[in-house]
Parts: C-alpha cells; structure tokens; sequence
C-alpha cells in the first residue's frame, strides 16, 4: 500500500499539524481587529487606516453557534463521496477573535449528540482524495464531557 | 417624505416555473403586461433598467440592454444592476433616482433568469480566489445549509419546533392557491412538509425555497406624469433601501467563511437584517404599525419567522405566536406573503424582489382577487442575498 501525499485543500488557510492544527487568520496591527480568511491590503475596520497584518493562529476551541447536516450532495466544486454520505456543518464562535467561523464536523460524529454552546476543537480531516493525494481541511470535532449541563 | 415618491404606474409578471426558456422571453412578457398595465407604449419609456442574472451568459449580465434590443431598440438610456437577492429592488432604485432627479419621467424596471435544476451553484472553473466558489469546494456549504444554521439557532434560542416551521409552509401554500403566477398552487399540510426528505437538518425539502423561472416588470413615473396621464391616485415607492451592513457584521452570512471580529469594535443592537427594513421605514416616515401588508423573502419557512422580527412585527422569540394565532394569514392582523411567497414561487433571483413589488401594488390597487388583503394601504417588502445585498421597498396608496 503506498501513502498518498498529504496536501492541504487550500493553502495557507490553516496548520497541517496533527497535534495541534490551527486556522490562520491574520490581525490588523493598528485596530487589532481579526480576520478569517486573512485580510490584505487594508483594514476592513471603517474606522481603521491600518494596511498591516499581523498572521495569527486562531484559538483551537470554540462553542457551538449553530450546525446542520447536509442529506443531499452539495454541486461541484464540492467533491461527494459516492455514494454519498451525509455531513455536518458547524457555524463555531470563537471567543477571543470574537468571531464566528463554518467548518465541517469530524468525519463519524454523530450529529443527534451535538446540541448549540457545546464545546469543540479544531482537528484535520479528509475533504477528498484521488490516486496521488489526500486533500485535508480543517474540521470541528467535540470534545468529550465539555457539554457545561451534562 | 412625499416629495420622494414616484408613481407605480404599471405592474407584470410571467408566471413562475420550470420552463426552461430563454430568460429574455419572459422579461418580454412581464414588460408588456407591465407597459399594458400602465397604458403605455414601449415608445413611452425613456429609461430601462434591467435587473441582472448570473446564469444566462453575456445577455444576463447586460441586461438592460438586452430586455431594450428584444423589445425593439428604441433609444432609451439603459443601466443594468446586479445585487443577488436584492437586484430587481436596485434596479428599481435607479429608475427612482432618474426620475426624482429630473433625468426622465417615466422607466421601466425589468428582471428576469432561467434556472438550473437543484441547488444554486457557483461560477464554473477554478476559482480559488472566490470565496461563493470556495465555500462549495472547501465545506460543501450549499445555500440551505446557511439557512438550516439560522434555523436551528432559532430552535435553540426561541424552542421554535420543526412543526412552527411547517405552519409557515401551510399558510404560504393556502395563500398561492390562486395566484395565477406561483408555480406551485396546492395546498399543504403540516404532516406533509414534516414528512418530506431532510435537506439541512432541520430543515426538509418542503421548508426551503425552489429555484425556478419568471419576470417580473414595474413601469414608474413622476407624479407629475402620473398626473398629467389621468392617474389621480397611484400606487407610490415610499422608500426604497438598499444598505449594506455595518462593521462588524456578527452574523455569519452567505458567502462567507466566517463572521467579522468584534474586537476592537463592538456589535451593534441592529443586525444587517433588521438594518434593512429600518431604513425603510426612516425614508417613508412610517413604521411596522402602519403596515397593512408584507411580503418576506422566505428562502426557508424559518426564515419568514426570522423577518417578522426583523421588520418589527413582533420582539425576537415572538413570530411562532404570529403564525399560530393566524395573524400573518390574509384576514389575519398583518397578513405576510399573500402571494404565496417564495414557497409557492421558488426564487428567480433577478425577477423576485420586483415580484413582490408587483404583488403590494396589486394588494394596494385592490386586484389581487382571493388573496386581497382587505383595505390596505401600506406595504412593505423585504429581502436579503448574498455578499451584504439586502432591500426594502415601501409602497403606499
């Protein structure tokens, strides 16, 4: 069995660190405001004049701002496994960015477990694959027992 | 402020559908009802603005001017708008701006798309530097799946029930029963919608809007060139808004990958939602109690529930109550989305936010048959699409 190539699905968006992946996003130096994707040029602050950034990882853990399951195949660009399989969303708010951020939830997490304010954490996972490579993208999974009202 | 006011002269439609058309030939339709309505001849136009689709090529992207060619170039200056959800309200806000600013007397304001089968899709082609391409490509986030994730927030917020969403869907379906230009007239049941596949948790096929085909047309005018035309008391836009949000926008919105930061700058008490609707209301010196009338753009049965409180029907956690003591249905307290709204019409992106004008004008003229909203005078519209497009239009008689 050969390893496919392991290869971010889009690059500089995130760490390709197993042990502790981090969303890059990038802060303005003058207003301190956060941006996920990174901002460039200048501050999207309407107060702000600032032009320079600041490339920061973004806190691995957040809460629960909402999340669904998607049971019908997104179009292209999107690559569905086939047959397809349902997979859930997460909008996660991160508390000291002050900002919400959608990613996928880790593959085999069961959607009827995961209730709005639960606690998760950033993880890599499989967006899709071919012959030579394996294309990874940030997902959210929770973390055991974190669920505040048990 | 009366002295803003331009006349609604004239109103039309192609009926909604799948029919798989040229786009071009339903703007047509809609324009000659529309120029019917009104008594006028194309000939009478001095000014076109097209509302723009996406889908359809060059033409769509121009479309002022293709609608004017198709019609029979005739020499009138032309402008095309392109504001997502919101565009056929743009549109309708450049002819406004000609007319109040003394350029023309009298325009006429044109959308119209054909649709793809399914799920709106992005641009072909490899887009990485196109965030509506990437959020595709990198989450598989598909329009219902924003929509689901404002849903389940109100489920956790407010205890709203995939049941109070479905009521939406009953009351919109009986609404569009005889509307001549929804696609979709029959009516449907709680059980039905709560029966029908899941899309994006919670929401299930019969929650979420189809896409479809249609025009819609609106001819305006000056009120003095209503008046010298014989028409002594037309339908009039009060207010048209088309603001954009304000830094920092906290709710995560389509396209986007992530909310802004709230940082260094805190949130303000007004969602970009509600902003919408506010303006509005600041223009035309009225507010949600004058209202007679509203059509909501329900992308999903939620959603409607998520505008009553954004246009100030009811305070936030209150809209289930509105649909289940029947004070949106049409011979209710304010009755919302008597054409059937989206759930009956599917979206035609270009075409819809000139389709609920049309509808109010119809409610204020009286001619809008057995989903007449008795007596009213003041109506609202509302709608929300992608990259900070939002409208509201205002009309009153």
């Amino acid at each position: 069995m050969t390893t496919k190539d392991r290869v971010p699905a889009v690059d500089g968006w995130f760490t390709l660190d197993d042990a502790d992946p981090r969303l890059l996003g990038n802060r303005c130096t003058r207003c301190g405001s956060y941006f996920f994707p990174k901002a460039s040029g200048f501050c999207r602050n309407p107060g702000c004049d600032g032009t320079e950034f600041d490339e920061v990882p973004l806190s691995n853990r957040g809460t629960i701002w909402s999340f669904t399951t998607n049971h019908y195949a997104p179009p292209a660009p999107y690559v569905a496994a086939d047959p397809f399989e349902p997979f859930s969303v997460a909008a996660v708010e991160l508390p000291e960015e002050k900002m919400v951020v959608l990613g996928q939830i880790a593959d085999g997490v069961d959607p009827a477990a995961l209730r709005v304010g639960d606690e998760v954490q950033l993880t890599l996972g499989t967006l899709v694959e071919d012959d030579e490579h394996e294309y990874v993208v940030w997902k959210w999974k929770p973390i055991e027992g974190a669920r505040a009202d048990g | 402020m009366a002295d803003h006011d331009v006349a609604v002269l004239g109103v039309g439609m192609h009926p909604w559908g799948k029919w798989g058309r040229n786009f071009v030939e339903y703007g047509i339709e809609a324009s000659r009802a529309a120029l019917a309505d009104a008594g006028l001849d194309w000939s009478d136009i001095q000014f076109v603005s097209g509302a723009d689709t996406i889908r359809n090529g060059y033409p769509g992207y121009v479309s002022g001017a293709t609608f004017a060619q198709a019609l029979g170039w005739q020499g009138a200056p032309v402008a095309s708008s392109y504001a997502a959800c919101a565009s056929g309200a743009t549109a309708l806000n450049a002819a406004r701006a000609q007319i109040l600013s003394g350029l023309c007397d009298v325009a006429l304001v044109v959308g119209a798309d054909t649709t793809p089968k399914g799920f709106l899709a992005p641009t072909a082609g490899e887009r990485g530097d196109d965030p509506d391409w990437l959020r595709f490509r990198l989450l598989g986030a598909t329009n219902p799946t924003y929509f689901a994730l404002y849903a389940r927030r109100r489920m956790e917020l407010f205890g709203a029930t995939p049941a109070d969403f479905a009521k939406v869907k009953v009351k919109n379906a009986a609404h569009g029963l005889s509307n001549p230009n929804a696609r979709y007239r029959k009516a449907v049941t709680e059980e039905e919608v709560m029966a029908s596949p899941v899309v994006a948790e919670p929401l299930r096929l019969l929650d979420i809007c189809a896409t479809s085909d249609g025009a819609a047309a609106v001819v305006v005018s000056s009120m003095d060139y209503a008046k010298r035309k014989g028409v002594t008391a037309p339908v009039r836009v009060a207010a048209i808004s088309t603001v954009t949000p304000s830094y920092p926008n906290t709710v995560i919105e389509m396209p986007d990958f992530a909310t802004d930061s709230a940082t260094a700058v805190p949130a303000g008490p007004v969602t970009f939602r509600d902003a919408i609707a506010h303006q509005a209301y600041a223009e035309a010196g009225l507010g949600p109690d004058d209202l007679d009338v509203a059509e909501v753009y329900d992308l999903s049965t939620a959603l409607e529930l998520d505008w009553y409180e954004n246009i100030g029907l009811c305070g936030p956690g209150e809209a289930e109550k509105l649909v289940h003591d029947g004070a949106t249905t049409v011979g209710g307290r304010i009755p919302v989305n008597p054409s059937g709204g989206l759930a009956c019409f599917g979206e035609a992106v270009p075409a819809q936010a000139l389709a609920q004008v049309c509808e109010i004008a119809w409610q204020l003229r009286g001619d809008a048959g057995d989903r007449q909203v008795e007596g009213a005078k003041v109506g609202l519209t509302v709608n929300q699409g992608l990259f900070g497009h939002g409208s509201s239009v205002i009309l009153t008689r």
